[in-house]
């Protein structure tokens, strides 16, 4: 269960083809086994390992230092709550302390059901809409204590369903390819030649060179000319 | 899916009547869809970039004097300019991992304006012969990643990214990754270790820049998201045009994100040079004064790593050179306005934990000194602090980034100004951002720390 399923293998399959180098697409392949799974497992882990060539040992360690992946499991939505200096002078951590007494949690929690877990978040960008938070990194922006406990509701009763996704699904618009349009990715060792149209640059290099060689030359005659 | 609109707009943006490079497809609420944007004029530079040689791109874009706007201020022109010759590929790396305190604009960009910003990271890899481009979003904004990888998607299908641009020599691919929520990413060269699938730690530079050794040990530009989305205009309109707007050393104009305790918080297209930050503050077309009218305390000029400034430099020009002077930084365009009302203490243990919580921990004096800073303000803060704390405090401060700081000896010798940019004990100015704060609070407002600080009294010895 907790290695891609073959529907991801193809989508990791498909990140990888992306980069120059395989390693490159750890942190979306992460991504993508929290997607599958809501926190990225162990086996995960050892697959996204074997795909990108890599050891586990490295992919735990790329895993850990990033905030977002979870290894351990998170409620089904994670409520960002940011208390960072903006949001702070306009009641962050005011929005703070009210959601964790209203769900009886402190920030790091999850609530017995398993439905939420607040974070104390680091600024989000929306400083000029503070107070903000995020859940599972969908934006509601100068929010009050009554709108929080208004969104909790519509979240357990599966209104916003349409707008939030469960944890880990970020992105539900995906990029990909057309294998015809691709401009070509290759590892860096193996390009070796100037981009085609870099030679559209040759004929004002070629001016501009003349032009100077003919300037040096002009300032030599003028010397000359002074002695 | 034929647009994806389940997620309210992005807000903030206000519109303040003044000149727009930038934010002109922000009016429209369907902007990040290719047909607005080839309706308003979209990749026209491009189309004209396609007519142009590469170098006389490289051209326009140095005589623009087109400023980085990530943060250093550092000109893009100038920058492109520094890859050594005939080493090939090169790649563009597109920085869109906003997290600085205070700063709203990238998401901006992203959320409201793909297709801008696609435009630009083309017309780079045109000029420079990039091989690949990687717009690098942060791994927290959803919405920004997903309307990137739509307009993306559209402009593949429309021929304008990928394999012949346009019917032309011209093939480059841009490829969509994003972060996973970490502030230090944001430092290029951390940028490029987290590209490449590692721990996002800052490279030691010099002496390798990434632009002589960066992603894949390759050659690579790495561009902040507002530098690059100003291009297509520079390309349609030339480089003189873009000059009159601005001043001579910074034209044209900014995205400045106003918060804090003001009445119209927002996020303004500004030029630079001309206008102050009483015209942001107090001006009518922008924050029409403080929230409440009361007066200023103090306001960070460029995110939560610059220096704070207070009322008396109010006047200055929102421009790079001479808010440098006065001893902070203009920064990624993020000002916060903060009121009487605001605990000088309390703020800056908010923004030092912001920095101890951040730290990578590659450099010992900022793993371990922001920690300290934090565990000391905190018990300030919390009305535990002990005599010498504040000396402490500056002490850690002088280990991380050394220099006069305004203890009572420094002050006695008539040093008044902090050194900035800061010298630095670390690898990147993280840990000295950690420092900004800590000064200009502790310069300023000495007082509200000295008071937070419980008076040792002498026990009373009874003598019976």
């Amino acid at each position: 269960m907790a290695r891609f399923t073959p529907e991801n293998l193809e989508l990791a399959h498909e990140i990888i083809s992306r980069y120059p180098r395989k390693k490159s697409a750890v942190i979306p392949m992460l991504h993508l086994a929290q997607e599958q799974d809501g926190y990225v497992t162990n086996d995960a882990m050892a697959h996204i390992a074997e795909l990108a060539e890599v050891t586990a040992a490295e992919v735990i360690g790329t895993c850990t230092f990033y905030e977002m992946f979870k290894t351990h499991p998170v409620g089904k939505y994670v409520i960002n709550v940011c208390t960072n200096i903006s949001c702070q002078l306009n009641g962050g951590e005011e929005l703070l302390e009210h959601l964790e007494e209203s769900l009886e949690i402190r920030s790091g929690g999850t609530t017995s059901d398993g439905m939420f877990t607040i974070e104390d978040y680091e600024c989000i960008a929306a400083c000029t809409e503070a107070p903000c938070l995020q859940v599972n990194y969908r934006y509601f922006h100068r929010i009050s204590n009554d709108e929080v406990d208004e969104v909790i509701a519509d979240i357990r009763t599966g209104k916003l369903a349409d707008t939030i996704p469960e944890h880990g699904v970020l992105q539900r618009v995906r990029q990909t390819i057309p294998a015809a349009k691709l401009a070509g990715v290759a590892p860096p060792e193996e390009v070796v030649d100037a981009p085609a149209w870099m030679v559209r640059n040759e004929p004002i290099l070629a001016a501009r060179a003349a032009a100077k060689a003919a300037e040096e030359a002009a300032a030599k005659a003028a010397e000359g000319n002074a002695d | 899916m034929a647009t994806n609109q389940y997620v309210p707009h992005a807000a903030g943006y206000v519109d303040n009547e003044g000149p727009k490079i930038v934010s002109s497809r922000f009016v429209h609420e369907d902007a990040f869809l290719l047909e607005r944007s080839l309706a308003t004029g979209g990749y026209e530079g491009l189309k004209k970039a396609l007519t142009m040689a590469p170098i006389e791109v490289h051209d326009t874009v140095r005589d623009a004097v087109l400023l980085g706007r990530g943060g250093a201020g550092f000109p893009a022109g100038i920058k492109w300019g520094f890859c050594p010759p005939g080493k090939w590929p090169m790649y563009l790396v597109v920085n869109g991992d906003e997290s600085e305190p205070g700063t709203y604009k990238d998401r901006l960009l992203m959320e409201m304006d793909p297709h801008q910003l696609i435009e630009g990271c083309l017309i780079a890899c045109y000029a420079l012969g990039l091989s690949q481009c990687f717009l690098y979003v942060r791994g927290e904004m959803a919405l920004a990643q997903e309307r990137i990888a739509h307009a993306l998607n559209e402009a593949y299908e429309a021929n304008l990214v990928g394999k012949n641009i346009l019917g032309t020599d011209f093939s480059v691919d841009v490829v969509l990754h994003w972060g996973a929520g970490a502030y230090i990413v944001g430092e290029e060269t951390a940028l490029i270790e987290s590209l490449e699938g590692e721990r996002g730690m800052p490279r030691l530079k010099p002496p390798f820049f990434p632009a002589a050794i960066g992603l894949y040990g390759q050659p690579t530009i790495v561009n902040n998201v507002e530098t690059l989305a100003n291009l297509p205009w520079i390309i349609v309109n030339g480089a003189d045009e873009y000059k009159k707007y601005g001043s001579e050393t910074s034209p044209g104009t900014r995205l400045f994100a106003v918060s804090g305790h003001v009445k119209r918080p927002g996020v303004y297209e500004a030029e630079q040079g001309v206008t102050t930050f009483r015209d942001l503050i107090y001006g009518d077309n922008f924050c029409q004064g403080m929230k409440g009218d009361d007066e200023l305390k103090m306001f960070i000029p460029g995110g939560a790593s610059a220096p704070w400034f207070f009322p008396e430099q109010v006047d200055l020009p929102l421009e790079a050179r001479p808010v440098g002077a006065a001893g902070s930084m203009l920064g990624s365009g993020a000002i916060v306005i903060m009121d009487e009302s605001t605990d000088a203490v309390k703020a800056c243990l908010r923004v030092v934990r912001f920095f101890a919580r951040e730290s990578c921990g590659k450099c010992t004096p900022c793993r371990e000194g922001t920690t300290w800073e934090e565990t000391l303000l905190r018990r300030i803060y919390d009305g535990h602090g002990r005599p010498g704390d504040l000396e402490m405090l500056l002490d850690i401060a002088d280990n991380i980034s050394p220099g006069p700081y305004p203890g009572a000896a420094w002050e006695a010798e008539g040093i008044e100004a902090i050194p900035f940019p800061p010298k630095q004990t670390t690898i990147c100015p993280l840990g000295p951002s950690s420092v900004a704060p800590i000064t200009s609070a502790l310069r300023r407002f000495r007082h509200e720390f000295e008071a937070k600080i419980p008076q040792r009294t002498s026990i009373p010895v009874s003598a019976s």
